[in-house]
């Protein structure tokens, strides 16, 4: 079946993308908590996991308060696994740490080209909202750089693993920027208007790889043999369509939900 | 030799807090009884020195609306400083409250008062580095360098940017080879 109650505001959808993606990651970066390698990265994982379920619960509420979306907490439990429009790359299991790391890094990039793009936006709640965010964010790379940085030049083991893992992370990574119903609307509606903070789905993913092969140049990942330029992306997630571990996911993230879905918290 | 007992905080020395300039005394008052109420995760600073109260106004039927902003969007505190916020007013007379969070007037570390910065070091944390003049978000590299609270030592390193709360690092200091936490840049 496909969505139906979906936002047909071109913005709403892109915020709602934004907003799905921080939550799904938010529940699975939390499965650190208590396992994670040491204590400072259990931490670490736990804290970016909560800031991104806040940043989700922000973006939630602007979209209930503006375009009529159920409220955050509706929006966010209770909608079936086809309206969820978040991307393959974080509904997948957390994996090693190596895949979790990689992940972390490639996502976290990513989410900060969205908000250094929305920021520009004139529109002030969200402007305001997309520099708050960004400042937030940059803990997130600061995070995920010091640790790409030191097991890519670390032991032949934790090199080898890093490079493993992107290589699987990779192709995921190339379905976050997946086109979406209304992309060209947004980016007729931003460009007319003489804002332009929407460059569309391919400049953005263009913005992150450029950044992203910078980056493993400089740790010494020879990014020509490595393959990751000849990857195909993975796609589904904008429209609705997901891996076989958004449902159980969803599942499990929802159950005290589902006891009581009216229930005042 | 290193001081390892907390000093009281010297407000008297003339340190700026976040109370405006210039209200009228109904609102004066409400500023104060804010100014008392105090941070869940650093009880020793005012969530009006920590700088998240952007505005408080008092309608014609003398209602009260306080606007806060979240310090990180993922506060987990914020829902109970709502209600803090609400029940510290109506019991100091207002006879309504109306508190809403949103982030028009975006909390930055900037927003720290003087006073709350004095607070935070006698707390034991080391408060956030002052944003450099031109630099817009959080100075990474400041947070690095963060002074130890105890001895005011800069020979310290970090040792992650997540501690435990989202608005602390962890460090450590060479010099009283203690760990430290820092209230972090944003």
């Amino acid at each position: 079946m496909m969505p139906t109650s979906l936002p047909t505001h071109p913005l709403a959808r892109y915020l709602l993308h934004l907003a799905d993606d921080q939550l799904v990651m938010g529940h699975r970066n939390s499965e650190w908590t208590g396992l994670g390698p040491i204590l400072e990265e259990d931490i670490a994982f736990s804290s970016i996991a909560q800031d991104q379920v806040g940043h989700s619960l922000a973006f939630y509420e602007i979209l209930h308060q503006r375009y009529g979306l159920d409220n955050p907490d509706q929006t966010a439990f209770n909608r079936p696994e086809n309206q969820m429009l978040s991307s393959w790359l974080v509904e997948q299991p957390i994996g090693d740490y190596a895949f979790s790391l990689v992940r972390h890094w490639c996502y976290d990039q990513a989410v900060a080209l969205r908000y250094e793009s929305l920021s520009q936006i004139q529109d002030p709640a969200l402007h305001a909202l997309a520099t708050k965010l960004r400042g937030e964010v940059k803990y997130h790379t600061f995070h995920a750089h010091t640790w790409m940085k030191s097991l890519l030049h670390g032991s032949e083991e934790s090199r080898l693993r890093m490079l493993s893992a992107l290589k699987e992370v990779w192709p995921l990574a190339l379905g976050l920027f997946e086109s979406w119903p209304g992309e060209t609307d947004l980016m007729e509606e931003v460009g007319t208007t003489g804002q332009g903070w929407y460059p569309g789905e391919q400049k953005l993913q263009m913005q992150w790889q450029a950044r992203a092969l910078e980056s493993m140049a400089s740790w010494g990942v020879d990014v020509e043999a490595s393959g990751l330029q000849r990857m195909e992306p993975v796609l589904g997630g904008r429209q609705g369509y997901h891996s076989e571990y958004l449902a159980p996911l969803l599942e499990e993230m929802t159950a005290v939900f589902r006891l009581d879905p009216q229930a005042e918290w | 030799m290193v001081n390892l007992e907390p000093t009281t905080p010297d407000t008297a020395q003339g340190l700026q807090g976040n109370i405006p300039q210039g209200l009228n005394p109904v609102l004066q008052r409400y500023w104060e009884v804010l100014d008392q109420v105090p941070d869940p995760e650093i009880p020793a600073i005012s969530v009006v020195d920590l700088g998240i109260v952007t505005r408080m106004t008092v309608d014609e039927d003398g209602g009260v609306r306080v606007v806060l902003t979240p310090t990180f969007a993922g506060c987990p505190a914020l829902r109970w400083m709502e209600k803090t916020v609400q029940e510290a007013l109506l019991e100091a007379g207002a006879p309504s409250v109306d508190v809403q969070t949103t982030f028009e007037n975006p909390w930055t570390s900037e927003r720290i008062s003087e006073v709350g910065r004095e607070k935070i070091r006698n707390f034991g944390l080391a408060p956030p580095p002052r944003r450099r003049p031109g630099c817009a978000g959080p100075d990474l590299e400041a947070l690095a360098q963060a002074a130890c609270p105890r001895c005011g030592s800069q020979n310290t390193s970090m040792k992650s940017p997540f501690g435990p709360t989202l608005c602390r690092s962890l460090h450590y200091c060479f010099d009283c080879l203690e760990a430290f936490e820092q209230f972090k840049p944003l």
